[in-house]
């Protein structure tokens, strides 16, 4: 028998099978096959783009540590991903801290343990909504802003002509902002933490009127310095993530306007999944690691 | 491989594919001569950005090799490279000036990267000069890109290509999107600009035959990867190849003017 045999479905019509029957088998059998073949180019393509953007990453940390050093634009990197976030971050923690406070309060209050309010929103926002709403605000925000700006960069020539100035584009534009990045995002992730205990303290002291004293105590003693830690951790690796995947993508832009416009799209939305399946991954991590060095993340 | 020493770019059998299959580059063959203007022209999609790329250092060649200032740049790694890129100049299509930053900025940015010994006051004071060279009002240094025109983005595009004094200055479609008096302005300023700096070669990327008429020492044809034709203005309009004289048209031959400083010989 040959592979033509095995491919094409049998002409042999049983009695009772019209001709449509096995037409429509065979689109169904095409159909079927394209999109095993597409679903396979796809999952090959996304296993090239990451190897491309984690060289690129790399790259990129390296030359911050060549000269000219970028001492300059790395401030004024911090300068726009941090001081101008801050307002947005501030404002978001808040009402994040205080929709939690009250959710967890409903919750609570059927089990009368409406003290552990405090240190459950606490754990709640230092391990992970601090670090994973920082990170979709900041990549939304900042990881659009850097797209856009380098890719259209890309599509005026400017990049071209740093490299025809003898300017090493890589270093010049994607460095300072990947650096900035690892070192704005734990600081706004900080302060993200701080106004949401703020809201909470709001939501169950001033309005639903529970004890301050026990509200301070029972927080102080089951929320520990390195449940905040682990939350500024994961911050930097998401600012890892959002920075090195929206330069890439505006490094990389191609075409006019439009070009520049789908870049940035790429990059906000892959960068947003990226911080959220990297949570995941990174909350196993840290657990097995206390874990292995006999830390236990409960008291 | 001798190179010529009157030669300021030379190109030795250049081939250049990016599939394997298809050849962008086939064999091309050039000797851009120093101190004078070389207008490269052709259709579109005959590889004169390609080539450009490649004199630029920016792509490696499949085989073959390029003399910058007698220098060979094909083995060379990116600190050499960059090194070289400092005997350039390049205006771009667009001028491509960094929109973040002012006229002067603009100017001032190759000084800040490669002349650190100077002073703020020494990079500004030099920065002025090349502006004025290229012609712009001192009332517009301080303007961003976008409030320019487009008259106004070329000047500062060549003061910034003319910051570090370089020996080989490059223009790519300097004249494409411009009207009639803008592109007879940029002309003009090309060759003033020449003129003014002995010794400076000039490179022109061009598809307007006219401009290129009235401002080339030499000219050079593209077709499908080579050189087509490399001689004297006048030796184009003498030609006797079919995609040359298609090139230069009946219509345009009326008006063409070869300038009186084109030499006569090739």
């Amino acid at each position: 028998m040959s592979q033509d045999d095995i491919r094409e479905p049998s002409r042999t019509r049983p009695p009772g099978f019209s001709a449509w029957y096995f037409d429509m088998r065979d689109r169904f059998n095409r159909s079927f096959d394209g999109f095993f073949l597409w679903l396979a180019r796809s999952f090959r393509q996304f296993i090239v783009d990451i190897g491309l953007i984690a060289r690129f990453g790399i790259e990129g940390f390296k030359l911050f540590g060549t000269r000219p050093f970028r001492w300059n634009e790395l401030l004024i990197h911090m300068e726009f991903i941090g001081n101008k976030s801050v307002g947005i971050i501030m404002m978001s923690g808040l009402f994040a801290g205080m929709a939690l406070a009250y959710q967890i309060y409903l919750g609570f209050k059927i089990v009368n343990a409406t003290s552990l309010v405090g240190p459950t929103v606490g754990m709640g926002i230092t391990r992970e909504l601090g670090p994973v709403l920082t990170g979709l605000i900041v990549a939304a925000r900042a990881g659009g802003a850097m797209t856009a700006r380098i890719g259209s960069m890309r599509v005026t020539e400017q990049i071209d002509a740093l490299e025809v100035m003898g300017v090493n584009p890589l270093q010049y534009l994607v460095s300072p902002r990947l650096v900035a990045a690892v070192l704005v995002m734990p600081l706004l992730t900080g302060i993200f933490d701080f106004t949401a205990m703020f809201g909470c303290w709001l939501i169950c002291i001033k309005l639903l009127g529970m004890d301050e004293a026990a509200f301070f105590d029972r927080t102080f003693l089951w929320l520990e310095p390195f449940h905040i830690n682990e939350g500024l951790f994961k911050a930097a690796v998401f600012g890892v993530f959002f920075a090195v995947i929206c330069t890439y993508r505006g490094f990389n832009t191609k075409g006019g306007a439009e070009g520049v416009g789908t870049a940035t799209n790429r990059g906000v939305v892959l960068s947003m999944v990226m911080v959220i399946v990297a949570d995941f991954f990174l909350t196993q991590m840290i657990n097995t690691f206390y874990v292995l060095f006999g830390m236990t993340s409960w008291k | 491989m001798e190179v010529k020493t009157d030669s300021a770019i030379s190109i030795r059998d250049l081939k250049k594919t990016f599939d394997g299959r298809e050849f962008v580059m086939n064999g091309l063959s050039l000797e851009l001569p120093r101190g004078k203007i070389t207008v490269l022209i052709g259709y579109s999609g005959t590889g004169k950005s390609v080539l450009l790329k490649h004199i630029l250092g920016l792509l490696k060649p499949t085989s073959g090799s390029i003399h910058i200032l007698g220098q060979d740049i094909t083995d060379m790694n990116t600190r050499e490279l960059t090194k070289l890129r400092n005997s350039f100049g390049m205006l771009f299509q667009y001028a491509a000036l960094f929109d973040d930053m002012s006229a002067l900025e603009n100017v001032i940015f190759p000084l800040k990267e490669h002349r650190r010994e100077l002073s703020r006051a020494q990079m500004i004071e030099t920065a002025r000069a090349r502006l004025k060279e290229s012609g712009l009002d001192e009332k517009h240094y301080n303007k961003q890109p976008s409030e320019m025109s487009g008259g106004m983005r070329k000047r500062v595009g060549l003061a910034r290509a003319l910051a570090l004094d370089p020996a080989i200055l490059i223009y790519d479609e300097p004249t494409t999107g411009l009207d009639p008096v803008l592109t007879e302005m940029v002309d003009n300023l090309i060759v003033s600009t020449h003129n003014a700096r002995k010794g400076t070669t000039s490179v022109v990327v061009s598809h307007d035959l006219y401009a290129a008429f009235r401002i080339a020492d030499y000219v050079a044809m593209l077709d499908s990867g080579r050189v087509l034709l490399h001689g004297t203005p006048q030796d184009f309009l003498d030609s006797d190849i079919d995609l040359v004289k298609r090139f230069v048209s009946k219509g345009v031959r009326k008006e063409l003017q070869v300038h009186t400083d084109a030499p006569e010989e090739k």
